[in-house]
């Protein structure tokens, strides 16, 4: 089985992320990068899916000349092979990456031949515009699903299921197809110390695609007010247990 | 928060293991109206503390390093927070080998048990190791792993229990407050600005590791640390830890050669690394614990800086490559220009203290150092002047330097670091007016704190044939090491040397109270006639050596002092710190004024007489005195004082002059000399042959705080009836009666090694033992080490020094010195002078 996953370098920030000056990024000066948890899942179960029915994966990323690294952590958990669609540093909006991807992608299908399944996170941990995964499969006329939080592979289709209230909807989609996979299908592997090392020595493919504009531009970045908790201690051993009687009293949690 | 205090006694910066520690150490000492702020939560506030790993090993070449760790370890065991996990070190390389041999002979000095194992005995102990890479190990069943965090809880709530300590976490400092004293640049902390309010403080203590120096210059003082990268991650799980249902089951394992350590740490296995390239941050580019991805000293891991390591720990531990690497940080710890920690008051704010570059297998130690030097006015465990954070000068605390010196020493963090290696980079930041002479001369330059000083010269080297001398049989011993050092010394005791001391600093004190004062500051009695000096021990308040060093009544309200470059920050700062507030004594810091030659040898006053016809004879220039003359440097009339003194034991005077008109004077001196045999000499006979012959003793060698003058055999007769800091303990101590310990100078009888080799001690702490190969230790646990070493060559023998209880203080005494783990035959020769022991060539 032929897989490709689309992934994104995101910065991994701390509890308070702060905006540039000029309110178009997000200040990185002290954050190290990542790849988007939900695209993280996707690469753990396409790798899941190659051993278990053979196959290759592929990984492929728009991004800065530095996501290499995230296909290089992909290579280090088990992706074969790595494709760079390279950007300057500014974030593509969604349309423009999309068509992008879609491009790139059926440039490697007519050299290679088609994959059988596209998988993309369900949306990025930094713009999460649910978008790039809908608009390629689209663009490639094939058949997508988000949300997804299970997949068996079948004979010429797969079986998706995604996680609704009381119970799951299962779809049965004939590949090649697209899937939007979401964090929680499977516990991702870390990187071995071969795995990383090994990864060092895997070949990174650059695919040069341009694209035109979309119609969504970005304004600016806001960060939302501060949610301000205040913690009242209120007594330390069995001398504050009259206290936390009246708390949870006035909570209405006792009958 | 309503409770928050508007002042306080003390206010501790900073709770790490080191702030921790030092509020319990503090209320353990009697201290009370204690408050500890973070400006992280509790009990990992983010610091450093938070991600070490937690070990000790006990061995370390350096004794404050040594004795602290060991302190320390034993503080974490007292609080059953601490397991002996054993340690080995192991070496791929015939080098590391000799370096291990090292080890064992520091273990020795300190007393800690270590043995040395081949290869199948490293296995034996940890058998995922693959011994077809290692040539051995040094092992040490004392290598402990602590609860770094769980040991700071403790103190802290003994603080709070036992001394009301307060204790605010997310409190963050804004500003650190000070007033100006009576004396100019005085000034003292006030008090703490933080987000939470502002506290009055009597005193402010700086413990916050790689934030300390952003703190300091809140204040205005320097303590001069940067953040440094430490690579760690955590990979596994493995079967074999996992069985073990321990956190730690496996003694640790350091990878010397390739700067790496394998630590167990329950199933998994850390590692460590002091290999990559040196990454360094400024204090503001760490995040605070909410922009953190993890904590703010946990910092996003750079795997390509990790690379090699892994390949190297796969190739010793072959497990480790199919271990996930579950956790990987560029976890940051803080390095100083010289590697030593920062501890002790800051010489620009009184009562704003630091502690801060201390690691935790230090932490608990240097935390008791810090609350007894703020007791008693000097720590008590043990001496620290190599940590004191006065020690550096200004050239030593800018940001170029420090980042600098902290490249240059973050591979060196488990390299094989020679007792004299020099730095490669920043040098040259503060020389002599005859730099370039001596450069022309060729000589080796050693660097002493910021000042270039000649070790020896090129020049010279035709001595070494005339000498009939020969380099060392083995690299080591002759690394940083030349005979034509050993020319220069005969050439002086035959003809004459001169040796610059421009890196002398010099500081006088004027005004109505400044006989008064310096008296106050000296053991000996500085009220003498004007033109006369004294040497004199400088003491601590419990009666051991702050310093010794010179004093000159230059004028009746005008004293010299003249103290060594390695010295001269902790000096400069105890007479600031003690100067009177009324105004009668002004201090200034003269060092850039005047330059200093020492000119030495029998042909000494030949040479000098050809350029004044002043009487240089004992009556026209006693031993002892200064003498202001005029010299006739080629027509040029150099005004100089001639101070009649010696520290290598030969006839001749320190001649000072203003820094101007140093060249001239060199340049004349040389011209007089060149037909009576004057050779530029360098510090390797003025700092270790020559004063060794006579027996003299060094500040941070010999002396130490934790030795008082009879001990060190300087004690006068009388004691003066002025008083001066640490009277009381010194009398106490002369009432005791006889000192249980002298210093002696000994005489290694047989050089040779296991090899057949002839090898020479470096003066590097190596213990000196009994016959039967015991160590040799006091009742206050002071152990018998060399402090000083080097060769005689008027008196052809290897001379080393040590303090030696007076039983065996006596010549003829028999003993071994361990050196590379072998042991040498030495001989007590004298606890005064084997060269010219009554002083004839000097006073004669």
């Amino acid at each position: 089985m032929r897989i490709l996953v689309c992934v994104k370098r995101v910065p991994a920030p701390g509890a308070r992320i702060n905006v540039t000056a000029d309110g178009q990024a997000i200040d990185t000066a002290h954050l190290g990068f990542t790849t988007s948890p939900h695209e993280e899942c996707a690469v753990e179960e396409a790798v899941q899916i190659a051993e278990a029915h053979g196959g290759e994966v592929t990984v492929l990323t728009l991004g800065p000349a530095d996501a290499e690294e995230q296909l290089r952590y992909a290579a280090s958990v088990g992706a074969h092979n790595l494709v760079l669609v390279p950007i300057e540093d500014v974030d593509w909006d969604p349309q423009r990456t999309a068509a992008a991807l879609a491009a790139a992608i059926s440039g490697i299908e007519a050299a290679e031949g088609a994959f059988d399944l596209l998988l993309f996170g369900n949306e990025s941990a930094d713009a999460g515009g649910f978008q790039v995964g809908v608009r390629v499969a689209h663009a490639l006329g094939r058949p997508v699903v988000n949300g997804i939080k299970g997949i068996d592979v079948g004979a010429g289709s797969v079986s998706a299921r995604r996680e609704i209230d009381g119970g799951f909807e299962v779809y049965e989609v004939p590949t090649p197809a697209v899937l939007g996979v979401r964090e929680g299908i499977n516990l991702p592997r870390y990187p071995t110390m071969k795995g990383r090392l090994a990864s060092k020595k895997a070949e990174v493919v650059v695919v040069g695609q341009s694209a035109e504009a979309g119609g969504q531009d970005r304004v600016r970045l806001h960060r939302p007010v501060e949610q301000v908790s205040e913690t009242v201690i209120l007594g330390e051993g069995p001398d504050a247990a009259a206290a936390v009687v009246d708390v949870l009293e006035e909570l209405g949690v006792l009958a | 928060m309503s409770d928050f205090p508007e002042r306080a006694n003390v206010v501790v910066i900073g709770a790490g293991i080191v702030g921790n520690c030092l509020v319990g150490h503090l209320a353990r000492l009697g201290w009370t109206d204690l408050v500890l702020i973070d400006k992280g939560p509790l009990p990992n506030p983010g610091g450093s503390t938070g991600h070490a790993s937690n070990f000790i090993f006990p061995v370390d070449h350096n004794k404050e390093m040594a004795l602290l760790g060991e302190q320390s370890a034993d503080q974490f065991r007292d609080m059953e927070l601490s397991v002996d996990s054993g340690g080995i070190e192991v070496a791929r390389t015939e080098e590391r080998m000799h370096e291990l041999a090292r080890r064992m002979t520091s273990a020795k000095a300190w007393g800690i048990e270590a043995r040395m194992l081949d290869p199948a005995g490293v296995k034996e102990l940890v058998p995922f190791v693959n011994e077809d890479v290692i040539l051995g190990g040094f092992y040490c069943p004392t290598v402990s792993v602590v609860d770094s965090l769980e040991t700071g809880t403790t103190m802290r709530r003994e603080a709070v229990e036992t001394a009301g300590c307060r204790v605010f976490a997310n409190t963050e400092v804004l500003d650190i407050l000070t007033e100006d004293g009576p004396n100019p640049g005085d000034r003292t902390v006030t008090g703490v600005v933080t987000d939470k309010g502002t506290i009055e403080a009597g005193y402010v203590v700086i413990a916050c590791g790689v934030w300390s120096n952003r703190i300091a210059n809140m204040a205005g003082a320097m303590i001069p640390l940067v953040p440094t990268v430490h690579q760690m991650a955590d990979v596994g799980p493995m079967d074999i830890l996992a069985e073990t249902n321990n956190e730690i089951g496996y003694p640790i394992v350091r990878d010397m050669d390739t700067f790496c350590y394998e630590r167990q740490s329950a199933g998994s296995m850390e590692i460590g690394s002091y290999g990559h390239r040196p990454i360094l941050h400024h204090p503001d580019e760490i995040p605070s614990n909410e922009e953190a991805a993890l904590s703010p000293t946990e910092m996003p891991f750079t795997p390509d800086d990790f690379d090699d390591q892994m390949e190297t720990a796969i190739e010793l531990m072959d497990m480790l490559g199919d271990a996930e690497i579950k956790y990987a940080i560029n976890g940051l710890l803080s390095l100083t220009p010289d590697g030593m920690p920062c501890l002790g008051e800051t010489p620009e704010v009184r009562n704003l203290w630091s502690a801060a570059a201390v690691w935790v297998k230090e932490g608990p130690g240097m935390a008791q150092v810090v609350a007894e030097w703020m007791t008693y006015g000097y720590p008590r465990v043990i001496d620290v002047h190599g940590a004191d954070v006065a020690r550096f000068y200004e050239a030593e605390c800018s940001d170029e330097h420090i980042w600098s010196r902290a490249e240059e020493s973050f591979n060196k963090v488990y390299g094989i670091v020679h007792p004299q290696e020099q730095w490669e980079e920043r040098r040259n930041l503060e020389v002599s007016p005859y730099f370039s002479r001596h450069e022309d001369l060729g000589a080796m330059f050693f660097q002493a704190r910021s000042w270039e000083r000649p070790q020896w010269f090129a020049s010279n080297a035709d001595l070494v044939e005339r000498y009939g001398l020969a380099e060392r049989e083995v690299e080591w011993d002759n690394r940083w090491w030349s005979p034509v050092t050993t020319g220069e010394h005969l050439n002086l005791r035959e003809n004459c040397g001169v040796v610059d001391l421009s890196s002398f600093q010099i500081y006088e004190l004027e005004g109505p109270g400044a006989v008064e004062y310096a008296d106050y500051l000296a053991v000996n009695r500085v009220d003498v006639p004007v033109g006369r000096s004294i040497y004199t021990p400088w003491l601590t308040m419990d009666g051991g050596f702050h310093s010794d060093l010179t004093m000159m009544r230059m004028a009746e309200d005008r004293v010299r002092i003249v103290t060594g470059v390695f010295d001269g920050g902790r000096d400069s700062f105890w007479v600031r710190r003690h100067l009177p507030t009324d105004g009668s004594v002004s201090f200034r810091n003269i060092t850039r004024n005047i330059t200093t030659l020492g000119l030495w040898g029998p042909n000494a006053p030949a040479v000098l007489g050809q350029l004044t016809d002043h009487d240089l004879g004992q009556e026209g220039s006693p031993y002892g005195s200064i003498i202001d003359i005029d010299l006739d440097c080629g027509g040029v009339k150099v005004p100089i004082s001639l101070f009649r003194i010696s520290y290598v034991g030969d006839t001749g005077w320190e001649v000072y002059t203003d820094w101007d008109n140093g060249p001239a004077l060199w340049d004349s001196l040389m011209l007089a000399g060149a037909d009576l045999g004057i050779r530029p000499t360098g510090g390797g006979v003025y700092g270790s042959s020559g004063r060794l012959e006579k027996g003299y003793r060094l500040m941070g060698a010999e002396l130490e705080s934790e030795y008082n003058p009879l001990e060190v055999g300087l004690a006068r007769p009388r004691v003066k009836a002025a008083d001066f800091i640490g009277r009381e303990a010194y009398l106490a101590a002369r009432e005791k009666g006889d000192p249980e310990i002298a210093v002696c100078t000994l005489t290694v009888e047989d050089h040779t090694d296991g090899q057949g080799r002839q090898r020479f001690m470096m003066g590097g702490n190596e213990p000196i033992l009994t016959p039967d190969g015991d160590r040799i230790v006091d009742s206050h646990g002071r152990v018998s080490r060399v402090t000083s070493a080097g060769p005689g060559p008027s008196v052809d023998r290897f001379l080393l020094m040590s303090h030696l209880p007076t039983e065996l203080a006596t010549p003829g005494t028999d003993l071994q010195v361990m050196y590379q783990n072998e042991l040498y035959p030495v001989k007590v020769a004298s606890t005064g002078a084997v060269f010219d022991p009554d002083d004839s060539r000097m006073k004669g």
